[in-house]
């Protein structure tokens, strides 16, 4: 009996042995070192956005070509950042009052602008699922567009992306933030 | 000299566990009763040299974490026995649990180690398990979880999931500025390794069939696109890039299709995209948000998530289109499906008075049942033997990883040390 046993737990060494050696190499080939430095960084990603509020209202160009738009309520790449961001209720997609003057502003940059580009940037709140957000994040980005085509922006002037969830404006789990995070940033 | 042996072992233990505390935070909390699981005894393993690793408290971890198991307390251990023919039965029938696992681990050559274990009925003082193990050093985990395999499926009869991975994304800040990873480790969440850095968003990641390839979506460039990345050697094929949308993807059963949403004719739709070639063809046609598709096991049918009635729910479509069915009714919001591997689960999530949960529907009667406590959990995802849903919650305000039962018995977190971790997405077996 006792030999028996000794020659199961050989042949289980060695059928051990055996997937424990093709387990090593996948392992080895998993190469998590050379892995993690071939596919870092991704091309053209660190730094590739450098973020709106880095080019502040401090800015240069094309300014005074915006058709007499001065001031805060300006729209354009050196107004000031809440002259750039549109913000929306609760898993809406629709353009408030407030944000219809932001729209505007931005809108008689671009057409007294045509070589100005702008990409509309939709976000939602981190609340439920983030490929569903990514669908709402997109369907605030397409109302501003629809009204900037509608105020005369050329559809070669604009470019949406839906961040989604992905990145909120603040870091908060409470109605102030998320109110802060519902929003279209228009990006020049 | 069996003094010294003696120092040695405890020096390891501590030391073993030591580390093990200071690189995980490992919490385990049984949310209702452990009625069903089996007492078994994990007795410390025999170390006759410093090993870093303490198999045994691997292999009880293990079995804790998946619910089925209830490893007793090494302190009430009446002694330690290192192999089988040391085994004194009537000690531990004293103590009413059904089998011991004793084991050793022993240098061998070349800086190796040989890992022996048996498992043993109690009742029956006989042998149900016995093998060894020769490996490298750095291979003692990946033993112990083996080892946990092997012990799970002769108790349970089901195949064990310790040996697979789980890959997620972390970000290191909730707002932008900060480094999003897509990394993989361990399933107990050990040994992780970031397969790919960037300073854009990073998120969806989705395991090919045969474990493989991640295909995910990244922001690189400001542009959502779908890439699809070799796990071993980092190479990335970036598959879409259309205008506006790019998201959701997810692998057909046979590896070859990837279903995903596409916003490039004006609406987020479903299509299906041949990695092997050609255009994406479009499944779905409404004025609604169609996303997060995942196939049906057999292949036929793709689950999605559509507001086409108004609010988020689940719908299915067969792969030659036709008119979308709709599955649940049970709440106002439904969202991210995943099937079970067998296809009789299909996991969600799920609002309730304002907050989100991961619910399961019985696809036999289409009966819901809530298994989280809930708040902001989302993003679920089994286990390749379907037994426990791995899920991102969030805990203090940062994003953690949990798990739970497919019968809600049983629920864990995950807490991995520091960043924003969420999409935790469980690897099929290795092929």
């Amino acid at each position: 009996m006792k030999a028996m046993l000794k020659t199961f737990v050989a042949v289980a060494s060695l059928i051990l042995l055996a997937s424990c050696a093709a387990n090593r190499g996948t392992t080895d080939a998993t190469g998590t070192e050379a892995a993690t430095e071939a596919a870092t960084p991704p091309s053209g990603a660190p730094g590739a956005y450098q973020g709106y509020d880095a080019r502040g209202a401090t800015g240069t160009y094309g300014y005074d070509k915006s058709g007499g738009v001065t001031g805060q309520g300006g729209g354009g790449p050196n107004a000031s950042a809440s002259g750039r961001v549109v913000y929306f209720d609760y898993d809406s997609a629709e353009v408030r009052a407030d944000g219809r003057t932001i729209v505007e502003a931005n809108a008689r940059y671009l057409v007294a602008n045509p070589s100005a580009a702008t990409v509309l940037e939709g976000h939602t709140d981190e609340r439920g699922s983030r490929e569903y957000n990514i669908g709402l994040g997109e369907r605030r980005a397409e109302a501003v567009r629809r009204q900037m085509a509608a105020l005369g922006v050329a559809p070669q002037q604009m470019r949406t992306v839906s961040y989604g969830e992905e990145r909120p404006a603040v870091a908060g789990h409470d109605e102030a933030s998320y109110t802060q995070n519902r929003r279209v940033e228009i990006t020049y | 000299m069996k003094f010294f042996a003696r120092i040695m072992l405890l020096l390891s233990l501590l030391l073993g566990m030591s580390t093990l505390y200071a690189e995980e935070d490992l919490t385990i909390e049984i949310t209702k009763g452990v009625e069903r699981a089996l007492p078994i005894a994990i007795v410390p393993f025999g170390l006759q040299s410093s090993v870093s690793e303490d198999v045994a408290a691997i292999i009880s971890q293990d079995l804790r974490r998946s619910g089925r198991f209830e490893p007793l307390s090494p302190q009430s251990y009446p002694d330690r026995p290192s192999e089988f023919s040391q085994i004194n039965f009537a000690n531990w029938r004293a103590l009413q649990v059904d089998h011991v696992v004793v084991g050793q681990v022993k240098p061998s050559a070349g800086g190796r180690y040989t890992v022996q274990f048996q498992l043993a009925g109690v009742f029956q003082s006989n042998q149900l398990l016995g093998m060894s193990f020769d490996v490298k050093s750095n291979m003692l985990r990946q033993v112990a979880h083996q080892i946990s395999d092997l012990i799970y499926e002769k108790l349970t009869g089901e195949r064990g999931a310790f040996t697979t991975r789980i890959a997620y994304i972390t970000a290191s800040q909730q707002t932008s500025g900060g480094t999003y990873s897509l990394v993989v480790a361990d399933a107990d969440g050990y040994n992780p390794q970031v397969v790919l850095r960037s300073s854009q968003p990073l998120m969806s990641p989705s395991w090919s069939p045969d474990g493989s390839k991640l295909a995910y979506v990244s922001f690189e460039n400001r542009r959502a696109q779908i890439v699809v990345q070799d796990v071993y050697s980092g190479s990335r094929q970036t598959v879409a890039a259309f205008p506006g949308i790019n998201g959701a993807p997810s692998w057909s059963p046979d590896g070859r299709r990837l279903a995903v949403t596409l916003s490039k004719d004006g609406n987020p739709e479903i299509y299906i995209y041949n990695l092997g070639g050609g255009e994406p063809v479009r499944l779905t046609n409404s004025k609604a948000i169609n996303t997060e598709p995942v196939w049906s096991p057999d292949g036929s049918s793709i689950v999605f998530t559509s507001d086409r009635g108004g609010s988020p729910q689940l719908y299915r479509v067969g792969l030659n289109g036709g008119q979308p069915q709709r599955l649940t009714f049970d709440g106002d919001y439904n969202a991210r499906p995943v099937f079970s591997p067998d296809g009789r689960y299909l996991a969600m999530v799920h609002r309730k008075g304002g907050r989100f949960y991961i619910a399961v529907m019985d696809m036999q009667n289409r009966q819901l049942r809530v298994l989280t406590e809930g708040g902001l959990d989302e993003s679920p995802s089994f286990a390749p033997n379907g037994r426990m849903i791995i899920y991102a919650t969030s805990q203090g305000g940062r994003e953690i990883l949990a798990a739970v039962s497919v019968d809600g018995r049983v629920r864990q977190s995950l807490g991995l040390r520091d960043s924003n971790v969420r999409e935790p997405v469980w690897s099929p077996y290795n092929r």
